[in-house]
């Protein structure tokens, strides 16, 4: 191709020496026998922008990488004309699938082509998200001020006063607001890098429309990130004009309201984005995961039965990691182990509860309702949970912060001063590894040492494993008295 | 590998990761929240991608852009974002393209709240959005089978070319159970058909759009023809006690753990009662529920987290044959064992 004409006075858009590589020479996924004619109407901007799409793409050599995105609208189909990966999206989706589409693919050129409906109805969220994101691609958005495809119904672009099927008496803007000027929206946002308006009527603004087009995909060719070029467009069906009137409609009436220009450049201070290739390397994935090689060793040991196991306190006491260090410990030592902890809204400023199971078989359901022990660390817990442990099973309570004694006479009851036995080891934040000593005091379910490799592990620092072991000492030794 | 203590939630993405999936795509939610936080840790270590999308629309739309790239891919959320995410899974299968979508169910309808249910197993097993679809539906009830599971949807997703859902609820997400995550993983395969804007891919279209009537209905008989076969080979199941059963409980999820302690306790008293565990909702494992209903087996009970949105698949597997009972509980409450026992036991003694 060398050189191109595009009379925009008549009805037809003409390329005099051939088309683009990047634009069919035939149209073989259209249906029918017609595989020459676009499925457009005569005198439609779609047309036109698809051919200065692809000329820019043919000129910029960028056919092979550019995976062009159809979206839900007249030009649904420009996967029939479009000569690049092609890719249809759902109504108003398309920059959301192109976010997809460039994070996956860092190499490869992504247009995101949309109608007003689709970018400026439907497609409000993803559009505006895409922008802020700062995603690398490029959005070629087709203002016709109508919706085309479903037969000329209202858009948000929508001049006031138009007249169309869904505002048969003329766009009111008391009751349906204004025509929005997207460009100027995305403008205001920090991270798109180039925001033009272009209008596509006369030679000169055809001329304006290329090189927007054309700077647009180069700042995403560099990596620069969010580029959007609005161009006003006509539909000469729906605004049931004739293509001539059309332009002159686009002339004088929508140019007033959209005014085009540049509404953004940062092209000189925008820095290339970063790219990342994922990672195959299994033993690389494995070390990054913190997965450890070898295998956990089933041990034969003495049937311990099942221990369902409540804890709970205010939230800071560290019931829940306190039933974490039990279920480590346990499946270290080769038993079954369920921990499940309160979640959600409940926890704020309240208590926080977990359900420990221990067994040395397959456990059933992983939340505790009838405890065989519970340790309560606050009054609430002892309040809240009493009357659930099982009859015969046990409570050990936090002696420091409560000051009743547990009224059921079916089941035993330990007293343990977690919080002064911590205190006294200059550390009360282990007033629950205290609990966890008083608690293998009376439920000799596996040796401490198990519960010595668990600290070992989830403290960095020497001194607080220590302070914590000797908390666990503390802990059972007066839980056995 | 060795055992390691984590949330069903958490192993999801580390499994995913093992998988070889790179793009992560989601919306917080509770009880699923932990899954979105571990892929905003774990994606970006590994050299994939996580964003957080400003919707579970959005974030299934990206779902469909990596996966016509030919990425593995995913996202996860609960109740009211998959009521979100059903345009994009049509548009999914339309284009049949692979996804893994994991749903950590919680109560509704509507905000509901944040608590255990199975009232998502309509939307996720039946299709869910428009169209004649139907989702791969595989169904955890423990953090090991999370990560097994999640790595299966992967497969199955790439290998049919349609959505693998992982169906599970906040209990099973929200429990840390031992886990050991496997040595080995299959790669994916090839994929020829993607749009990866290079040469090679160039003249590849993704999408759901089919103009003339026939090629829509030739789309639709190859979507029938592939959920066929994926009905006669993928049907996962495990029979707890029931080789001499009386009553089956057919239960999945939580549900079926709860089961399990109801059923020893229903043995203990003497109840020749046990479990078919679905593993999956679609295909429903509708081959040993026969051999089950023309054997010894007198009832079947149903057993959800839900107003019985499963009992019609059970009705239907067993051609009613053998009368169906169920117990249902919702709000976000658990089942208690003894409510199953009492359920199990009245269905047990009736004659007819
Ligand atoms: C979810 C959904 N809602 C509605 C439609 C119907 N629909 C198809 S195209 C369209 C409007 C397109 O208008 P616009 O984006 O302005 O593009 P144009 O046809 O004018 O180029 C609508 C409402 C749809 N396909 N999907
Ligand atoms: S209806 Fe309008 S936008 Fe659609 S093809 Fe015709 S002129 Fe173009």
């Amino acid at each position: 191709m060398t050189t191109t004409t595009i009379t925009t006075t008549t009805t037809t858009t003409t390329i005099t020496k051939g088309k683009p590589s990047t634009f069919y020479e035939t149209f073989e996924r259209k249906a029918g026998k017609d595989k020459l004619t676009t499925h457009y109407c005569p005198g439609c901007g779609h047309g036109r922008v698809h051919k200065l799409v692809a000329e820019a793409l043919e000129e910029m050599g960028l056919g092979d990488r550019t995976i062009f995105i159809s979206p839900v609208g007249c030009s649904v189909f420009a996967y029939y004309y479009m000569n690049t990966g092609n890719v249809q999206a759902p109504h108003g989706r398309a920059p959301a699938v192109g976010t997809g589409l460039a994070r996956a693919r860092q190499d490869s050129i992504v247009i995101s082509y949309q109608g007003d409906g689709d970018l400026a109805a439907i497609g409000t969220a993803e559009i505006v998200h895409a922008a802020n994101r700062g995603e690398n691609m490029t959005v070629f958005f087709i203002n016709n001020a109508i919706y085309g495809m479903t037969g000329g119904q209202m858009a948000p672009t929508t001049m006031v006063g138009q007249k169309t099927l869904t505002s048969p008496y003329g766009r009111d803007a008391a009751t349906e607001g204004y025509p929005m000027r997207m460009s100027e929206l995305i403008a205001t946002l920090e991270a798109p890098v180039y925001v033009e308006r272009v209008s596509c009527t006369d030679v000169k603004n055809i001329h304006k429309c290329r090189k927007a087009i054309r700077k647009a995909l180069q700042l995403q060719v560099e990596r620069k990130g969010f580029s959007f070029v609005e161009i006003l467009s006509t539909c000469p069906t729906n605004w049931k004009m004739n293509p001539q009137d059309s332009i002159k409609w686009i002339q004088e009436v929508m140019e007033p309201y959209y005014k085009p220009g540049v509404y953004k450049d940062k092209t000189a201070e925008a820095k290339p984005l970063p790219k990342s290739a994922p990672i195959t390397d299994p033993d690389e994935l494995r070390r990054i995961l913190g997965l450890e090689k070898g295998k956990t060793e089933a041990k034969t040991r003495a049937s311990i039965g099942e221990r369902r196991i409540k804890i709970a306190g205010f939230g800071g006491q560290g019931a829940l990691t306190a039933g974490a260090m039990l279920a480590t410990a346990g499946m270290n030592e080769g038993l079954q182990v369920t921990w499940l902890p309160s979640y959600g809204p409940e926890m704020r400023g309240g208590t926080a509860n977990c359900s420990v199971i221990i067994s040395d078989k397959r456990i059933g359901s992983p939340l505790v309702m009838r405890p065989d022990v519970l340790i309560a660390m606050n009054r609430p817990s002892l309040d809240a949970f009493e009357q659930e442990v099982a009859p015969g099973g046990m409570i050990i309570v936090n002696s420091s912060m409560i000051d009743r004694k547990v009224s059921r006479s079916d089941i035993k009851a330990v007293y343990v001063p977690f919080t002064e036995l911590a205190a006294g080891l200059g550390l009360k934040a282990a007033a629950n590894t205290v609990a966890v000593g008083a608690f293998l005091a009376q439920e000799p379910l596996f040796d401490r040492e198990r519960i010595f490799e668990v600290l070992r592990t989830s403290f960095k620092k020497k001194e607080a494993v220590e302070t914590n072991i000797r908390a666990v000492d503390e802990g059972f030794n007066f839980g056995r008295t | 590998m060795k055992k390691e203590l984590i949330k069903g939630n958490e192993a999801v993405v580390k499994a995913a990761i093992l998988a070889g999936c790179t793009h992560y795509f989601g919306y917080p939610i509770t009880p699923a929240s932990e899954i979105a936080q571990a892929a905003a840790h774990f994606f970006p270590l590994i050299g994939g991608t996580f964003v957080q999308a400003e919707s579970e629309v959005a974030a299934i739309n990206m779902v469909y852009g990596a996966a016509s790239a030919g990425r593995r891919t995913m996202t996860a959320s609960s109740g009211p974002g998959l009521s979100l995410k059903q345009e994009g899974i049509s548009y999914l299968a339309g284009a049949e393209l692979p996804s893994v979508i994991v749903d950590v169910m919680r109560a509704g309808p509507g905000l509901g709240n944040i608590w255990p249910e199975q009232g998502d197993y309509n939307q996720m097993v039946k299709g869910g959005g428009h169209g004649n679809y139907k989702n791969i539906v595989l169904a955890p009830n423990s953090a090991q089978e999370m990560c097994d599971f999640t790595i299966l949807a992967f497969e199955l997703s790439d290998h049919y070319r349609c959505t693998a859902v992982v169906l599970t609820d906040g209990s099973i997400g929200q429990t840390m159970e031992p886990v050991e995550f496997p040595d080995h993983v299959k790669p994916a395969p090839a994929k020829d058909w993607a749009v990866r804007g290079d040469a090679e891919t160039r003249k590849n279209l993704v999408s759901s759009i089919y103009m003339s009537t026939e090629t829509l209905r030739a789309l639709n008989e190859r979507l029938q023809k592939k959920y066929a076969e994926i009905e006669a080979r993928e049907q996962r199941w495990e029979d707890y006690r029931d080789d001499d059963a009386e009553l089956v409980i057919v239960a999945y999820g939580v549900t079926s753990r709860v089961a399990e302690n109801a059923i020893e306790e229903l043995r203990r008293k003497g109840l020749k009662v046990g479990m078919l565990r679905p593993k999956t909702l679609f295909p429903f494992p509708k081959k040993r529920l026969q051999e089950l209903a023309a054997g010894r087996v007198r009832r079947f009970l149903v057993a959800e987290m839900s107003n019985g949105q499963m009992i019609d698949d059970v009705k239907l597997a067993i051609e009613h044959k053998k009368p169906v009972d169920f117990y249902g509980t919702y709000g976000g409450k658990l089942p208690a064992v003894e409510e199953i026992v009492d359920a199990v036991e009245t269905a047990y003694n009736r004659q007819s």
